[in-house]
Order: C-alpha cells, then structure tokens, then sequence
C-alpha cells in the first residue's frame, strides 16, 4: 500500500446482503459543529451506534460532516490526509455497517478536497472529490478547494454506487456518467443552506433540490439518497429534508423538518432490476449517439477564432 | 415635503395587497428565525438576549421572535425614550412587554443627551438624532454585559439597504433576526406572530423627534421602497429594465444612490492593507468559529 494512497481496496462483495434482497439505509440528518474535528467525529461514532443498534447497513453522512460548511479558512486546519492516523479511527466507524461521511482531505501535493468517503468492514471503499464547487452567491468554494476530476462509480455489498456532493448534482451530466455505469444507487451527501422565501410551503432550494433527486431517481431508473444537514452557520440555515427515493421516483422516506434525525428506510434492492424491466430507459440510451454530439459541439464551440 | 394625495398619511401595512414577490409563508419564516435565535445565541454559550423596545412593528417583532425560541425570562427589553419621544409610543412597548411577559427597563436617556448637547447647542435634529441612537446602543451593551446577555438587533432589509439609521447606534447588535426582510415583509410575519395591529398598522417613524415619518423623510411609501429593492437587489434588474417597467427615474436615482451612499455603513472600517495576511481580506474565518 506504501506510496498507492490513490488506490482503494476492493469493496468485499456479498458480506452484507440480506438473504431477502433488502437494506435497511439510514440519513443522519446532523448539525455538525464548524471547525470542531473532534466533538464531529464523537458525534460520528453515537450516530453509529445508533444506527447499529437500529439495523441500519448503510449510513449515510452530509458533506463535510466532520467539519462544518462555511470553513474559509479553516479548511486548511480542518484537513485530513488519506493515510493518517484520523482515517484509521474513521475507518473503525465502519466494522458493523457501511458508513458514508464528508471532510476534507489533503492530498500529498498539498491541495484541499471537499470529498465524500465510503468506508465498509473497515476499510476505505471510495473517494469522491466534490468536482462542482459552486463560487457565486454566497458560496466560495473555489477559494478555498481543488476540484475533483471524475465520477466513478464502485462496488458495494448492495450493489453498485456513485456519489455526487451537493452542488455536483446542479449539473445534469455528473449522474447521467454515474448511470451509464450502471449504478444502483446515487448517494448525495449535501449542505444545502435554504433561501427563497415566498409563500410556497417550503424554500426555494427545499424545491429544486425534491424536483432534482425525483427527476434522477426515476429518469436513471436508481435510488437516491440525499443527505442534508441541519443548523445554522453565520446566519445560513441548513433545511435538512433528507429523502431517500425509489427508482420510480416515489419518495421511500423524507425528513419534513430542519431538525437532527436518523431518516430510516428500507430498500427492496429488486426494485432496480423491476423498474427497468418496465422503463427500459437505460437500455435505450444512445451513448455512442450523445458522445459524437457532443464532440461536434465541442468542436464547433472550440473551432471558433475568437 | 407634504403627505398630501400620496397616501402617505394612512398607513399601507396590511390594508393594501401586498406585492406579491415580497409576499411570505411567515410559518416558514418564523420557524427559521425562531431557531436561527435559539442557534446563535447558545452555541455561544449564551442564554438571553437584550434589545431596545421602541414601540415600533421591527423591535415589536423581534422581541416576540426572542421570546418564542429563548422564553420570556430571557428577554430584557429596554424602552429608553427621549423628552420628546412620542408618549405612545412608550404605551406600544409596554403593551408589547406585557403580553409577552418579558422583562423589561425603562431608562430615559435626557439627562445625559442635553447634558451633552448643552455644550453644542447648535446641533441640528438629525446629528441629535444619531447621539441619541448610540446612546441607545451604549446602554443596550452595557446591560448586556450585566445580564449576560447577547445584544439583538432590529434593522430590517429594507433600513439597512438605504442606510436609513445610525452606524453604531441602532444598526450595532451581534445577531440580526430580520436584517433580510423587507419592511413590507416584516409587517406580515409581526401580523401572523401576533404583534398587535395598532403597532403593525402605524406609520412607522425613528421616533428621534416629534411628528418624524420614514415615510415622509425618505419621500417615498415603504411599498413602492421595497418593490424596487426587489428589482434592484434580488433580482438584479438595471435601471434601464427598472424604467421599462414603469419605475419613475428620479425615484430609481434616488434609491440607487442611497444604496450606494451607505455601504460603508454594512462594512467593518476598511484597513490599510500591509501584510499577505489582513483582518477580513485575505484573514477569513466565519464567526461561528468552533461552534
């Protein structure tokens, strides 16, 4: 392993799956505190507890869970490296169910990710560097972090998962990659801080992010999994509304409130294969047909002398 | 300039239809506000807060909402008028203390005002005016370090975009519930969180000298203010758009320039910069640090 940090060691196919095809997910729905790596992963390990002792097998975490949101620069001191001594304590989260959290991580050279892990039978299953980091409005992202530069999807013992961060779900052609992969599930751990007021039910953002996951889950035919956060940061409040979606679009469970929550829900894994047995839009789609319009526009676009 | 004809005289808060882009769920706002209260103030190891009491719909409103997420016996609100004060106004904040079962002091802020302005007699209302703000805000700091207590402030969006009060005076506080709604929207949310209407439908006034309208010394109606902000700000509208779409020219110029005008009141004092590392440039941390 010395020196392959990049590298991550297979997920261990089959040592979770449930006999009757079924999982049992839970959305820790939490409030982290800013800048406190400690007191988060204690926190960390309660939820865990928790959880195991609820049933859960899959655990999922928002983004930057072990430290906060609005970090400026406390990213930098937030950091952990891959092969640290914090990973080991991160991966020993991991021994009773899959867990999936948010920090950032240093690479070697020196530059600060926002990523999402995957951890299984204590071990580091996956890796997703945030690659959309939004830098407008009230976001500042690129300040402060190095972009990720691909979407992978992996192994698990449910079946296969991508992962997108938060903002990387903005961006229509980040889990349309993941589902040409095949995935059975996208996970989207999120700090999504609330704003657009009117005299709607619920904020703007609650909105398009519903409208988001919904049109994924049921137009990729996979599960969703969306995993907000809860609390305030200088003022910006986190509205929660975890949900976890079926592969026909219907939402299996959903947090209504902004309060912190483990968001329970059973998956029946068959449903995947079902859906796409009666909505074979997976089947159909015409990859080789997309890239070559995409290559034309690409180069009409780059053609161009000025 | 004269009320007359301009409606400026009746109080539009609820009477009129409320434009709808600036029209809210208050429930939503309430819950958000109540808990963005109960959030600040604790994880920074606080457990009350401390707020001057004017009468007026803004303080009315955020009393309640301090009340709602920290209960009454957390809430010290300080009614401090002036000699010239409007009598009522006292009667509003009282009222508002009442229901709410808060506490409350009263400290009359003249002796101290004309003590000072002895010396200077000459001053004008509005340099008045601001003395009597900060001294308002010097009293509110202060009970706030004897009851240990953060200090929660009352400027609404729609103040704090024109400039429209006094930098370190009533615009100094450490939390600010409402600084991102619009007049037009806080008269809704005190209406649905039961402020009384005799507060929500008065002319809304600074109350620093008898007879004071906003209204009347900004020249335009709070309504009309809040719907272009809305273009302005929200929606980033230019003035070429805001004119196209029926928005007079001098009214345009006039709320642009104050905008503009008072941004040095929403910054901290610009620093000279000197090394690669300076306070709030290129120093940046969030203020809920560690919590």
């Amino acid at each position: 392993m010395a020196g392959a940090w990049w590298r991550c060691p297979p997920a261990q196919p089959g040592t979770r799956v449930r006999q009757d095809g079924q999982l049992a997910v839970g959305l820790v729905q939490m409030d982290p505190a800013l800048g406190d790596r400690a007191r988060n992963l204690e926190r960390h390990r309660q939820w865990v507890r928790q959880a195991t002792e609820t049933g859960v097998e899959l655990l999922v975490f928002p983004e930057l869970s072990l430290t906060g949101y609005f970090l400026k620069d406390l990213v930098a001191e937030s950091a952990i490296p891959l092969d640290g001594a914090v990973m080991s304590e991160l991966r020993a989260l991991s021994k009773n169910l899959d867990v999936v959290l948010g920090g950032v991580i240093e690479d070697p050279d020196h530059r600060y990710f926002n990523a999402s892990l995957y951890f299984s039978g204590g071990e580091l299953v996956h890796v997703h560097r945030k690659v959309y980091l939004p830098t407008y409005g009230m976001f500042d992202e690129h300040r402060y972090f190095a972009a990720g530069d691909r979407f992978r999807s992996f192994k698990t013992g449910f079946g296969r998962a991508g992962m997108l961060v938060c903002e990387d779900i903005w961006h229509l052609s980040s889990a349309y990659v993941l589902s040409l992969e095949g995935v059975d599930m996208i996970i989207c751990p999120s700090s999504s801080p609330g704003r657009g007021i009117t005299t709607d039910e619920r904020l703007g953002t609650a909105e398009s992010y519903g409208l988001l996951c919904r049109t994924y889950a049921q137009f990729l035919t996979t599960f969703f999994l969306y995993c907000n956060r809860v609390g305030y940061e200088d003022g910006a409040n986190f509205w929660g509304g975890s949900m976890v979606i079926g592969p026909n679009g219907d939402i299996i469970a959903q947090q209504k409130d902004a309060d912190e929550a483990l968001v329970l829900a059973n998956l029946d894994l068959g449903d995947v294969r079902r859906e796409r047995l009666a909505n074979p839009l997976l089947r159909d789609e015409r990859v080789e047909l997309t890239i070559n319009e995409l290559r034309r526009v690409w180069h009409e676009r780059t053609r161009k002398p000025y | 300039m004269s009320c007359a004809g301009s409606g400026m005289s009746v109080p539009a808060s609820l009477t009129e239809p409320i434009f709808p882009p600036l029209r809210i769920n208050p429930e939503l706002v309430r819950g958000i506000l109540v808990g963005f209260i109960r959030n600040e103030v604790r994880k920074v190891g606080f457990e009350r807060v401390v707020l001057g009491l004017s009468g007026g719909v803004d303080s009315s409103l955020v009393a309640t909402l301090a009340t709602e997420a920290l209960g009454a016996d957390n809430v010290l609100a300080l009614i401090m008028p002036y000699k010239t004060s409007d009598p009522k106004s006292r009667g509003d904040a009282l009222q508002v203390v009442q229901q709410l079962g808060i506490h409350h002091l009263e400290i009359e802020i003249s002796p101290q005002i004309d003590a000072y302005f002895a010396r200077f007699p000459d001053a004008d209302q509005k340099r008045r005016g601001n003395k009597m703000a900060r001294e308002r805000m010097s009293i509110l700091y202060d009970q706030s370090w004897g009851w240990r207590a953060l200090v929660i402030g009352t400027s609404n969006k729609t103040e704090l975009l024109l400039g429209y009060g006094t930098i370190y005076g009533d615009m100094a506080s450490a939390i600010n519930p409402i600084g991102d709604l619009y007049k037009t929207q806080v008269w809704q949310l005190a209406d649905a969180v039961g402020v009384p209407t005799s507060i929500v439908q008065k002319a809304p006034s600074a109350d620093l000298w008898a007879g004071q309208s906003d209204e009347t010394e900004l020249g335009f109606q709070y309504r009309m203010i809040d719907q272009l902000l809305y273009y302005l700000v929200d929606r980033r509208y230019s003035v070429e758009e805001l004119t196209r779409i029926g928005f007079d020219k001098t009214f345009i110029e006039d709320i642009v320039r104050r905008v503009r005008d008072n941004q040095y009141k929403r910054r901290l004092p610009v620093i000279a910069k000197l090394s690669s590392r300076t306070i709030d440039r290129d120093f940046r941390y969030p203020r809920d640090w560690g919590h």
